[in-house]
């Protein structure tokens, strides 16, 4: 077990850099998800903590080690891959095993601890089985136990889960949270999809174009999503987005077609006249008569989710979703209100998309580490 | 696209049958000639029937031609072959693919190269070579001015030589180099997904663990298919060892079976004994017939590469 520090690591190839300066601390025992749409560095900062991919500048350390220079085996992490990287040739048992005996375990002490970890993950009855005659979750699984069984430091997780069938994807992450509760090693693990990252994290780190965006708690991220691109992409159904400018006399947000989002006073006031972007969440806002809202909004369709029901309605030329739990009977062209809980609005600049808050602006970063 | 019709099965089958025949007419010719009496293989018309002679004629071919003696060398010989081929092939291609260096390009094509230039077209210097393995060096010597600067500083004068002339090594060794075979390992070793040579990494194997461990077993198919062709290879040779081999007890079949075939040069006034060659012909075809049958099913996977 170890901690792991990350001080100003970029990464370039050739002339085109993919990771531009990642700061990021992770404490000893926690499980950090790394989240982010395709190509935005994440398994490019997981591979250079592995050691898989050269570091371009900066520090990696891992139990207060600089390892940059150290080979991958050397390291003490271990990794779960997306394609499980089994050995085709080799039996269960053999690839659970093979990394103790390139380190030179006897036999006989290699086949009782593959015995035991291979318990531990439900795959006694398949050791001599080779991965081709396995299903996915079993690979899986298998992928796991030769992670496990090298008890390492740290766990490195590259979207292990996204070859998966959605029900067995559940269930592998509850396994993998349970590993983790069990062993405690400090872990890291990539993805791009949000379900995965909010469950599973101690802590999220929102990724996006080599820069990250936010470091905190699934809570954190989702209620105080720190700009306009984390607010987007964590969430689903997604978040709402209108644009405007804030007025102090009025305690709220003009839109461009005169109507106004009321804000609290402590946020309106040290914003005045800014151009902002507004967030609203589908379940801050209910559906009411028309005229008794913020604004009114002619409804399009709905989407039927079972414990509740998504509205989309058109509003000056946007789409505006909203969620609703009592699921009105509305017919398509029908004008609704909306009204909107103050409290429950995101504002955004509208230039530099980082959250507009009533305390005092403290970089999200900071806030955690 | 395919297509199901009666008559272009018919068509099909047509072909396949012709081509059959085309490629079987021979050996069943050289089948009837080796199992005829003299007075009979030379007659006009050719007969098409076997005769009743076959073991007869069998056994003055492996007598007249020393068969056993050449077997052994050729055995000898093949083997060596194969082995250095899949060894060496396997080892460049392994450095070509999994290693990133500067040289990785130029070793490429130099490899791509030589597919150009076969034995038969470099024989002269590969002959030069062979005749002193260590000229290369002498000549770097000799053009560098080295060879007169130690003779003037010592008084010896540098003369390298190792002569492989009528030796196994001078059989074997310019015959292992394979562009070949280094294309079909490059192309396997291409397919091996990235995230297992990473785990391997990430397991703690260096390269030669990861080679004999993880990239051999999984090559078991192509090393089968490249060792049946290169078997085969090997055991026809005959240009080579017609040349390097002056002393006949280092002989080899191909070369031999030249000498069982009458030619007008060498029959003097004596009778063309077609029989007796057909029949050397049969015996010098079954060892590579019995490798083909014996190896085919990896033969085929290795080739077309589904067993991953």
């Amino acid at each position: 077990m170890a901690s792991i520090s990350i001080k100003s690591v970029r990464k370039s190839y050739a002339k085109t850099e993919v990771v531009h300066g990642v700061d990021l601390e992770i404490a000893n025992g926690e499980f950090i998800v790394i989240l982010g749409p395709s190509g935005c560095g994440k398994s490019t900062l997981l591979r250079m903590i592995a050691g898989l991919e050269s570091i371009t500048s900066g520090d990696i350390a891992i139990a207060d080690r600089v390892v940059n220079a150290l080979e991958p085996h050397e390291r003490g992490c271990a990794m779960v891959f997306q394609n499980y990287a089994l050995y085709p040739h080799m039996t269960v048992a053999e690839n659970i095993g093979y990394a103790l005996k390139v380190a030179g375990m006897s036999r006989a002490d290699r086949t009782a601890k593959v015995a035991k970890v291979a318990g531990s993950v439900g795959l006694t009855e398949f050791l001599d089985r080779r991965p081709g005659q396995l299903s996915g979750g079993q690979r899986q699984r298998v992928a796991m136990a030769r992670a496990i069984i090298r008890e390492p430091k740290v766990f490195l997780f590259d979207e292990p889960l996204s070859n998966l069938d959605a029900k067995l994807r559940v269930q592998m992450r509850h396994e993998i949270r349970r590993i983790h509760n069990q062993i405690k090693a400090t872990s890291v693990f990539v993805t791009h999809d949000q379900a995965e990252g909010m469950t599973l994290a101690d802590r999220l780190v929102v990724m996006n174009k080599g820069v990250i965006e936010q470091i905190g708690t699934p809570d954190q991220v989702y209620h105080h999503p720190a700009s306009i691109y984390v607010a987007g992409f964590i969430g689903s159904p997604a978040m709402n987005f209108l644009s405007g400018q804030v007025s102090a006399a009025h305690s709220a947000v003009t839109l461009g077609n005169g109507s106004r989002i009321a804000l609290p006073t402590a946020l309106a006031t040290p914003h005045d006249g800014a151009l902002v972007q507004i967030g609203l969440r589908p379940e801050a806002m209910t559906l009411t008569a028309p005229g008794m809202g913020a604004f009114d909004a002619s409804f399009d369709f709905a989407e039927e989710l079972g414990m509740a029901r998504l509205y989309h309605f058109t509003f000056e030329d946007l789409t505006v979703a909203v969620l609703s739990a009592n699921k009105p009977a509305v017919v398509p062209g029908q004008a609704m209100g909306l009204r909107i809980d103050p409290a429950a609005v995101h504002l955004f600049a509208a230039d530099t998309g980082q959250r507009l808050s009533a305390k005092p602006q403290v970089p999200a970063m900071s806030e955690m580490v | 696209m395919i297509e199901r019709s009666p008559i272009l099965n018919i068509v099909t089958h047509l072909i396949l049958l012709s081509g059959l025949i085309l490629l079987i007419f021979p050996m069943y010719l050289v089948l009837v000639a080796a199992s005829l009496d003299l007075k009979d293989v030379s007659a006009i018309p050719p007969k098409l029937f076997p005769g009743d002679q076959l073991w007869v004629n069998l056994v003055e071919a492996w007598d007249k031609a020393k068969f056993g003696e050449k077997f052994t060398n050729t055995l000898i010989v093949s083997v060596g072959v194969v082995t250095g081929k899949i060894v060496l092939a396997c080892i460049t291609a392994f450095g070509i693919v999994f290693f990133d260096h500067r040289l990785r390009m130029p070793i490429f094509w130099c490899v791509f190269i030589t597919l150009m230039l076969p034995l038969e077209v470099r024989i002269v210097p590969t002959y030069a070579v062979a005749a002193n393995a260590l000229m290369p060096f002498q000549v770097l010597l000799d053009v560098t001015g080295l060879t007169w600067a130690i003779n003037a500083v010592s008084g010896v004068r540098v003369a390298l030589e190792w002569n492989l002339l009528n030796s196994y090594t001078g059989l074997i060794v310019p015959l292992v180099a394979t562009a070949t075979g280094t294309f079909l390992y490059r192309q396997f070793f291409l397919t091996i997904p990235d995230e297992l040579v990473e785990a391997a990494k990430m397991d703690g194997a260096g390269p030669v663990r990861f080679l004999r461990e993880i990239l051999i077993p999984l090559s078991r198919t192509n090393i089968a298919a490249l060792a049946t062709i290169m078997f085969v290879y090997s055991w026809n040779q005959y240009l080579w060892p017609l040349l390097v081999i002056t002393d006949q007890s280092y002989g080899m079949v191909a070369v031999e079976l030249g000498r069982l075939v009458p030619k007008i040069t060498s029959t003097g006034g004596e009778v063309a004994k077609w029989n007796i060659a057909m029949a050397g012909t049969l015996i010098v075809m079954i060892p590579p017939i019995l490798v083909v049958i014996f190896m085919q099913r990896w033969f085929v996977r290795g080739l077309i590469n589904t067993d991953k």
